[in-house]
């Protein structure tokens, strides 16, 4: 019987792969649901099992199957790993990712499945956590905190009972690497998480999955029972989120597995000391726990020998929206903007140029493509005035109108704000006002000269709605005045990063809030 | 599905799965998938049930973008409104969403028929615009596809 491997990824089922592993199923194939191999201009991907390796096809329809199995079909792609797109990569994470089938335990054992925990609880925990710090790990949600500091702070924190918590409330618009990992490789992820309990002294971790991610949820249950055995006395439980983006804040996701509103807490106390239930509790991205099987397994230095600067090892990069080929690259830090979205994503799916890519999330700066020489670093984006975030890049091209993603910035701040502080919760909702008016203005005024005469102060102190200054200029004044207050004023990122992405829109693409270009433009 | 019976299912669940107060997502996630929605009359049961205010209950179910307090309609069509969806043409699909499922974004129709709703990412950020039909994901929604949808919700 021919065996054939279908994805059974989200994004593959969204674009038709359940009905094309039927059609292979009623043509008497064995058909194997995978994990996706990552690059979507593929899906929905068939690979058929012959004697020289699998051969890729793809994209295909329910009806190509027939002519697929007589190995003639003009979407044939061979070696799917020999793809560009997949060779240039350092799947260190990702590895058995597209490969496995994701609730079999033997493919998992068959392809260096539990070598990291079983070298993990072969050595004391402080020499586990000594590896991670020598690996160079660094959070992956976005902030980069390195992992090892994370893990020694609950190792020497007093008390019996501590947790090991999982943020896989993946909310960043552009994202989807926590997705694909957890819906794969789902014993990657366990596999991590037992690795820092042994490592901390936890006995009980959970995943906290946003609801939006159904599939994952399931794949994650199923394979916390499969496994259970393998990573007793360890155990643990998935708890669903309720559509709350302010959970991915750790804080507030903490407060959410309580059974709380999912409000941020003031820190200090830091969760490492003061977390979950008030105990010391590990709280780390998904791709940071999935990293670290393979830093064990194969040592710090393998990780630590790829990367950038203090930005080591690999990240799994996410290509979204307007792209030719989207999907998952993982490879070492220090490659370039420009060469993930142009040479690896190969532009824009319109086919138009690309004028913006958005890179970490709704909380992500925009920058244009005279940025696109910005090596892929923490402290380089940073520099930049973004960041990295999860690594997700959303690409726009030349139709987008910057002031309106810069409202809708605001507009989403206002939706998911947890309340709990006034910057965030007030000031969003006063800056989707002031860019109304910012595009209300630029519709009708030409972008005229500076006149410096107390426009903020009046613009801040008129209370009555004609007393307003609804100039262009005042405007602008104000929306960065207000961003301001929201950065340095906000209790967590999100009021506090959202000005990224206002404040780049407006400093990149001052054309769009009506004012001139920018002169540099030319420059380059 | 009666108070009463409501009232029994809370019971139940909380015999099985436990009390303690972490347990209330799980609950109210409980009660939506048995029931659809969580209705304010039943507010006081959960509360007793966990050993909590009501006012608490309250505050956690209204915080939380998933939990109904009022029932949707028979189809529920959630459509993404985030950043990578808009770069591949949301906002015009959600302009024709509205028009073609005869609805507008955030409603149920008259005829508790359809309800649609915004979702911000669904994770499948290169094959925009997405929606989720009835828990089923769907990629590059277009007028087409809309056209598909607007026949499956109308049995």
């Amino acid at each position: 019987m021919t065996r054939v491997f279908i994805s059974r990824d989200m994004a593959s089922v969204a674009l038709g792969a359940d009905a094309v592993a039927h059609a292979f199923a009623d043509a008497g194939c064995e058909v194997v649901r995978t994990g996706s191999r990552g690059l979507f201009s593929i899906e929905p991907l068939v690979e058929v099992e012959t004697e020289g390796g699998r051969i890729g096809y793809g994209p295909v329809t329910p009806d190509d199957a027939a002519r697929i199995l007589g190995g003639n079909h003009p979407n044939r792609l061979g070696d799917v790993a020999a793809l560009p797109f997949f060779a240039a990569q350092q799947r260190f994470t990702f590895a058995r990712c597209g490969i496995v089938d994701p609730l079999s335990l033997a493919d998992y054992a068959a392809h260096g499945g539990w070598t990291g925990l079983d070298i993990a609880r072969a050595a004391e925990p402080q020499a586990v956590v000594d590896t991670l710090k020598a690996s160079g790990l660094r959070g992956r949600g976005g902030a980069g905190f390195p992992t090892g500091i994370k893990w020694q702070t609950v190792l020497d924190a007093p008390g019996g009972t501590k947790y090991i918590v999982c943020n896989a409330d993946e909310g960043d618009s552009g994202t989807f690497a926590d997705r694909m990992l957890m819906e794969g490789d789902p014993f990657c992820l366990i596999e991590g998480m037992a690795i820092a309990a042994h490592a901390v002294g936890a006995t009980h971790g959970y995943i906290y999955i946003r609801s939006e991610y159904p599939f994952a949820i399931q794949t994650m249950r199923d394979a916390i029972a499969l496994s259970a055995d393998r990573i007793a006395p360890f155990t643990l439980e998935v708890r669903a989120g309720a559509g709350a983006y302010v959970c991915g804040e750790e804080t507030a996701l903490l407060d959410s597995i309580e059974g709380k509103r999912g409000q941020v807490r003031a820190k200090p106390p830091l969760p490492a000391l003061a977390g979950l239930f008030g105990k010391p509790t590990v709280i780390n991205n998904v791709l940071s726990l999935a990293a670290v099987p393979f830093i064990l397994a194969e040592g710090a230095d393998a990780y630590a020998k790829v990367g950038f600067g203090r930005s080591r090892g690999t990240m799994p990069v996410q290509l979204a929206g307007d792209v030719r080929h989207g999907g998952l690259f993982e490879v070492g830090f220090g490659i370039t903007l420009g060469e993930l979205v142009n040479d690896i994503g190969g532009g824009t799916a319109s086919g138009r140029p690309v004028r913006a890519v958005q890179v970490g999330g709704p909380l992500g700066a925009y920058f244009p493509p005279s940025k696109f020489d910005l090596p892929f670093d923490y402290e380089a984006f940073t520099a930049a005035g973004g960041l990295i975030g999860h690594a997700g890049i959303t690409i726009f091209d030349d139709s987008v109108d910057m002031a309106h993603m810069a409202r809708f910035a605001m507009e989403f701040c206002a939706v998911e704000s947890c309340g709990k502080c006034t910057p965030c919760r007030i000031g969003s909702t006063r800056g989707v006002e002031i860019v109304d008016r910012i595009i209300a203005a630029r519709e009708t005024e030409p972008a005229r000269a500076a006149t410096n005469d107390g426009t903020l102060g009046k613009a801040l102190y008129s209370r009555a709605p004609d007393r307003i200054d609804v100039s262009l200029e005042a405007q602008t004044t104000l929306l960065r005045d207000l961003c301001d207050t929201m950065k340095y004023g906000s209790l967590c990122a999100l009021g506090g990063f959202t000005p990224y992405p206002v404040l780049s829109a407006l400093d990149h693409f001052p054309e769009d809030f009506g004012a001139a270009a920018p002169v540099t433009e030319a420059a380059e | 599905m009666g108070s009463d019976e409501a009232k029994a299912l809370i019971d139940a669940w909380v015999g099985r799965e436990g009390a303690g107060r972490d347990r209330l997502l799980p609950l109210l996630h409980n009660v939506q998938d048995a029931i659809g929605y969580i209705d304010d009359a039943l507010v006081p049961a959960i509360a007793a049930a966990l050993n909590l205010s009501r006012a608490d209950i309250h505050g956690v179910l209204t915080f939380y973008h998933d939990y109904r307090r009022q029932p949707a309609g028979r189809h529920i069509v959630k459509l993404c409104r985030a950043e990578s969806c808009q770069a591949r043409g949301g906002a015009a699909i959600e302009a024709i969403a509205a028009e073609r499922l005869g609805v507008a974004m955030g409603e149920t129709r008259r005829d508790g028929q359809v309800t649609l709703e915004p979702v911000y990412c669904l994770g499948l950020c290169a094959i925009g615009p997405n929606a989720m039909v009835d828990g089923r994901p769907v990629a590059r929604i277009d007028a087409a596809a809309l056209d598909r949808i607007a026949i499956e919700i109308a049995a």
